[in-house]
């Protein structure tokens, strides 16, 4: 399915800045993986997701998407395979524009001076309705004026809505508030579901990293190092997940936002 | 002033402004829908006047239109080459193609900054020609500027909401979703300066037959003129529909025109045209910033005057 093959990046090579982002990482995601990803600020977990939309050029290694190399492909085609969404929630759609005129240009249906039809109008309807935020009524709306959950709950449909062979979720609820993050994963997980699609997700909640999914990685300074599934993920616990943290990297989880999800669960 | 008088200063500024209104429908859609602030605009829209010119004199009036919309679109997709393939940032490439079109131009008319069209037929003639005899023989320049900007709007509305117009209005307002949506923003960038290029080479086009002659310098500030009215006309129909903001921009250009001619009438002098769009801009653009900033000045105003009360 999605496959990484040694790949490795520094960012600002030969500077005092220099910095090893992604250590010859291999990597084999199965169809209808769904994997969570979790590690402290700047193991490599977005530069992973980076190097698989096609961001930047690896220095060493390769990217497979379906048995076929994708590491020159540039980005804007991969992205018709890749879906991505982003932690924050305006990246995703463009504000000037109507939620149908986005919705529309994310469909991609059509040749380049087709417009949009009522019979797309309908279809989009009824995708929005499935979000359960009233957006169906609000179609002629410009997106600037829809609220955080509610763009990302959109950019969630846009970037499903040509079923992506892999679906990159970069703690995509992380700036919302606890109420509509909740909606928002649930949406994700009944698409993720219904779609049958494969699908990684960077959190910071080790709550959900351990909830959703069938597989968790864990990074650390640009490797993975705990690749977990299975069985000895089905009873692991969120204490289990520092402790292999401070085993695998020799030094404790610093990441405030981890700690703090520890302590709320415990 | 007579009614008369006001009659033709009105004929003039809807006439002047119709020829920009072309000029600010170009930037309607380089900046306002793909946020580039295409600076070879002037150079441009010189370029239009050259090449429509040359066609003219050549005797060819009616080529001289599609042959002006043809070079600015070339000078639109060097614009485009350089900024993006080419990591030329947005506003340097409009300079140095601008600057570069200034020799161009020259290389054109044959190293002469003048041409003179008194004696050739253009499209105005022509026109003239053809309505004469008809209730609107008088006002042919208007009617072959107002079929001109029509249909240039006319284009725009139907062009923008189809998927190449809705990505290239989605490349100004969020370039990532674009690429999201497996579009290339440097191909939407590039067919949106083209298309907004060749608007600009007919509006220099018409410009030249209209006054019957060209001038090297006859584009010089007309990006800023451009801008001012495109303010301007969205200060009336900025928050609306694209058809009706199109009608909006051919609204501010007739506007600064008129504004500018009751300027003349009170003995402000010509020249003062360029300072006078400078300052539109200028305004235009900082208001909403200067707004924003106004509670902050108002609270440190009443903070000094209670520390100077105590």
């Amino acid at each position: 399915m999605l496959r990484l093959d040694d790949v490795s990046k520094t960012f600002n090579p030969g500077t005092p800045d220099a910095k090893l982002a992604l250590d010859h990482l291999t990597l084999h995601v199965h169809p209808g993986d769904f994997v969570s990803i979790i590690g402290a600020n700047g193991a490599g977990k977005s530069t992973l997701f980076n190097a698989i939309c096609g961001s930047f050029l690896p220095d060493t290694g390769a990217v497979y998407l379906n048995g076929k190399n994708i590491t020159m492909m540039p980005e804007h085609k991969r992205a018709k395979r890749i879906g991505r969404l982003f932690q924050d929630p305006m990246r995703g759609s463009a504000p000037d524009m109507s939620i149908e005129e986005n919705l529309y240009l994310a469909a991609g249906l059509g040749g380049w001076l087709s417009r949009i039809t009522s019979a797309d109008k309908r279809a989009f309807r009824d995708r929005l309705a499935l979000l359960g935020m009233g957006l169906e009524d609000r179609m002629k709306a410009p997106v600037g004026l829809l609220s955080g959950g509610q763009r990302q709950a959109l950019t969630l449909l846009m970037a499903t809505y040509q079923t992506p062979q892999v679906l990159l979720l970069d703690e995509h609820t992380a700036a919302l508030d606890p109420g509509t993050a909740e909606k928002v994963l649930n949406l994700t997980r009944s698409i993720v579901e219904d779609n049958h699609l494969t699908c990684l997700m960077i959190t910071h909640n080790m709550q959900s990293a351990l909830e959703l999914g069938n597989r968790t990685l864990m990074m650390d300074r640009g490797r993975v190092i705990y690749d977990v599934s299975g069985e000895e993920r089905s009873s692991l616990t969120i204490r289990d997940l520092t402790d292999k943290f401070r085993q695998a990297s020799g030094r404790a989880l610093d990441n405030d936002r981890m700690l703090l999800g520890v302590d709320e669960k415990q | 002033m007579s009614f008369d008088k006001i009659l033709t200063l009105g004929q003039t500024a809807l006439e002047l402004g119709l020829v920009n209104a072309l000029t600010v429908l170009a930037l309607f859609l380089s900046y306002s829908m793909l946020n580039v602030c295409d600076l070879s605009t002037d150079g441009c829209f010189t370029l239009g006047a050259a090449v429509g010119t040359l066609v003219a004199l050549s005797g060819h009036p009616w080529l001289s239109l599609p042959a002006a919309m043809c070079a600015g679109m070339i000078s639109g997709l060097v614009t485009a080459v350089l900024q993006t393939r080419m990591g030329v940032q947005s506003l340097l490439a409009g300079i140095v193609v601008n600057t570069g079109l200034y020799s161009v131009n020259m290389a054109l008319t044959g190293s002469k900054a003048q041409l003179n069209m008194n004696k050739t037929p253009t499209v105005f003639t022509l026109a003239k020609d053809a309505l004469s005899g008809t209730a609107l023989s008088g006002q042919f320049k208007l009617v072959v500027l107002l079929i001109a900007v029509a249909l240039v709007i006319l284009f725009l509305s139907f062009f923008l909401r189809t998927r190449l117009g809705l990505a290239i209005r989605a490349t100004g307002s969020n370039a990532d979703m674009v690429r999201s949506s497996s579009i290339n923003p440097a191909f939407t960038t590039t067919v949106g300066l083209c298309i907004a290029n060749a608007f600009t080479g007919l509006s220099g086009c018409l410009m030249a037959q209209q006054q019957k002659s060209f001038d090297i310098n006859m584009g010089s500030g007309m990006v800023t003129v451009a801008l001012a009215s495109l303010l301007i006309g969205g200060v009336f129909l900025g928050r609306r529909s694209i058809p009706l903001r199109a009608i909006g921009t051919v609204l501010g250009a007739f506007i600064f025109r008129v504004v500018y001619a009751l300027a003349l009438r009170l003995n402000m002098p010509a020249f003062m045209l360029k300072a006078v769009s400078s300052i539109i801009v200028v305004l235009a653009i900082s208001t909403p910033y200067l707004k924003s900033q106004l509670p902050l000045l108002r609270r440190r105003w009443s903070a000094s005057r209670e520390r100077g009360a105590v």
